[in-house]
């Protein structure tokens, strides 16, 4: 997708094609009802695994899905193939709600609800830490070896021994065309006064201030506290003066949709949605200056009984199979981490195989940063500084 | 009275389901959190690993840092409180003295918000009063409001969330007391010469405080702590202590200062509801 295009080709493509999706609007409303529940519900499946079943926690529109069915295509092919009873629950809303939820429950070693869960790197990172997950027995998952090369050893989990990516995520701007014609690929052009009082900004640390370090000329593979405070003050300093409407999860579609946000720093297969759904309205493009990139990660919790975990296993292995891959990769349009999932996506909408946005080129990747992995003090502290910044 | 059944056991069987609830889901979860509000991170241990360490300075820098809030919030449910009055009251009124053989629908009506869920009232207000709702384009158009001017994320659409959102526990009560008053008590006041007004004033209100009292307090109490109408229908200017105490649990993973907050809060407002108990006089809350 070229940024300077008000509506991609793949966005265009995906209007003919008809790849049936759910509503933008009704997904994300129901995204910030259920992030605010999150607090008090329980979710993820009763009492311990029957012997042939798995169940698994998820994000919000994070898998193929049948409007006229109301099922998961990819998942109903998993059951009838394995006889394995999956249970999805789509209620991973918030790494850090979601751990805030489980983590009594994994100190004490008691059934968490779910035999898979979807963590993002730097969350997947402090389970790993903490001794919450099971490695992986890899004779169980053969198609392991499709993970992509620039994503086998991450830092927090080498040689992959359990997690694996389930789909990257890119943050850049996004923005109402109407409101922004020329697009957004500056921080400048972000915050520029037709977009005052309407901006919103992720509520994800990393991709928020990832961005704006990024557009401040730092390497945020090697970012400092006082470069980070310094890019957290230019955020809290934003909000002050009314530049910034809100800080948000998902639910930043929903004020895109409604007209109350013009500008965004946003997600890219959340854009894209939104692109296709209404089309030439938004766009979405990586900043000049480099955007960030992240993946949410399959793995087991140390919870999950054997049974759970050798159906978890299969579950992984049958979506690192390229073709199940790229059937998931047409309907949520984030970053397929799967080798040969572009081949097959030739034969399922070759006009996807071709966009950047799920299969970076090497010039695309050369422009997204990783977020440098932080120590447990600088969690808190970082965490901290964020939060205070937008009024909490 | 007949003392045939046996003795003084049977007050206390029958209150001890009230008091195992309560002590299971009251006492114990209260022990918990005030034992959570003193912990310190354990050195050199993970994110959200916490020891007793008897850090009461937790609550000095807990209330210190978030002063702002605190008064934000006394602020916003104080107002919520007092338009939630001010709507209610006539409303209860007519629905008391002046409905006739409509009175039930009314009630019916005044409860009816309740059938629906309080986060999708709370959305639907963010539909109302949104770029693309209604309102917003109207007022525009009559030049009421100015063209980069918002309703949303402004602490005018919080305060009116909360009002609405609370206001059916201010007309309940108030109708309540109200539709007790002795018709005889208005007479009686309009034999003495008093004139409506009067009547409404040295008769009515006074009979009504019970209601009055009671109805500010069921608004005042959750309004102070409710974080939902900010977090759907507010910006990160008009943060309320809830969203600091949410976002300390979940955000920050900083459980001693979430405790601590959510004990100041109690606090504060245990203070402030009797000081205003005292000065209402009144004994029976409805």
């Amino acid at each position: 997708m070229s940024a300077q295009r008000p509506l991609s080709p793949e966005a265009r493509s995906i209007l003919k094609a008809g790849i049936s999706r759910r509503a933008v609007l009704a997904g994300a409303g129901g995204v910030g009802a259920a992030g605010l529940l999150a607090a008090c519900g329980g979710g993820g499946g009763d009492s311990a695994t029957a012997e042939n079943s798995v169940r698994w926690g998820n994000w919000p529109l994070y898998l193929d899905f049948d409007e006229e069915s109301k099922t998961y295509p990819t998942l109903e092919k998993f059951k009838t193939q394995t006889g394995i009873d999956a249970q999805y629950f789509e209620d991973y809303n918030d790494n850090d709600e979601f751990f805030g939820k489980v983590q009594a429950q994994l100190k004490l070693g008691e059934d968490i609800g779910y035999d898979v869960v979807t963590p993002t790197d730097w969350m997947a990172a402090r389970w790993i830490r903490l001794g919450y997950t099971q490695k992986f027995d890899l004779a169980n998952i053969p198609n392991h070896v499709n993970i992509l090369d620039s994503l086998k050893s991450p830092s927090y989990d080498p040689m992959r021994e359990s997690t694996l990516t389930w789909q990257g995520i890119m943050a850049g701007f996004g923005w109402n065309t109407a409101k922004n014609p020329k697009g957004i690929h500056t921080l400048d052009e972000l915050f520029a006064p037709q977009n005052k009082g309407k901006i919103v900004v992720l509520t994800e640390m990393r991709d928020t201030i990832g961005v704006i370090l990024l557009s401040q000329g730092v390497d945020i593979t090697k970012v400092t506290e006082d470069q980070f405070m310094n890019a957290v003050d230019f955020m809290a300093k934003k909000i002050a003066d009314g530049w910034i409407r809100g800080v948000k999860g998902n639910e930043y579609a929903e004020d895109l949709t409604s007209g109350d946000a013009a500008a965004v720093i946003g997600w890219s297969g959340d854009m894209f949605i939104l692109a296709s759904e209404n089309e030439g309205k938004f766009d979405f493009a990586i900043p000049e200056s480099g955007g960030t990139i992240s993946g949410d990660n399959l793995l087991i919790p140390s919870t999950a009984t054997p049974a759970g975990k050798a159906n978890g296993e299969k579950l992984i292995n049958y979506y690192y199979d390229p073709v199940v891959a790229a059937e998931v990769a047409a309907y949520v349009n984030y970053v397929c981490p799967v080798k040969g999932a572009q081949a097959e996506m030739e034969k399922i909408a070759p006009e996807l195989a071709t966009s950047e946005y799920i299969f970076p080129t090497e010039k695309m990747a050369s422009r997204l940063h990783v977020f440098r992995s932080l120590t447990p003090d600088e969690e808190t502290k970082w965490a901290e500084a964020f939060q205070q910044a937008q009024g909490n | 009275m007949s003392i045939t059944v046996p003795k003084v056991r049977v007050p206390y069987l029958l209150l001890f389901p009230g008091f195992a609830f309560l002590f299971t889901f009251f006492i114990l979860p209260i022990v918990n959190l005030a034992q959570t509000s003193t912990q310190s991170p354990i050195a050199g241990g993970d994110t959200g690993q916490y020891e007793q360490r008897f850090a009461f300075s937790n609550y000095v820098n807990a209330f210190l840092e978030n002063r702002e809030q605190f008064a934000r919030s006394f602020v916003y449910a104080t107002l919520a409180t007092v338009f939630a009055l001010a709507i209610a009251y006539p409303l209860a009124y007519a629905i008391a003295f002046k409905s006739g053989k409509f009175k039930n629908i009314l009630l019916v009506l005044v409860v009816a918000p309740f059938f629906t869920s309080f986060l999708l009232r709370t959305i639907a207000w963010k539909q109302i009063l949104g770029e693309e709702g209604f309102l917003v384009p109207t007022l525009r158009n009559l030049h009421l409001l100015g063209q980069q001017t918002t309703i949303t994320s402004t602490s005018i659409a919080v305060v009116a969330g909360m009002t609405y959102n609370f206001l059916p526990f201010m007309t309940l009560p108030l109708y309540a007391s109200l539709e007790r008053i002795d018709p005889r008590t208005i007479e009686a006041s309009g034999d003495l010469y008093a004139n409506g007004l009067t009547t409404f004033r040295r008769v009515t209100v006074p009979l009504s405080l019970p209601g009055v009292v009671a109805g500010t307090l069921l608004t005042f109490i959750p309004a102070a702590g409710d974080y939902v109408n900010a977090a759907i229908l507010g910006s990160p200017n008009t943060k309320m202590i809830g969203n600091v105490i949410e976002s300390r649990y979940f955000k920050i993973v900083d459980y001693p200062t979430a405790a601590a907050l959510s004990f100041t809060l109690m606090a504060a407002i245990l203070i402030l509801v009797t000081l205003y108990i005292r000065k209402a006089g009144t004994e029976e809350l409805v």
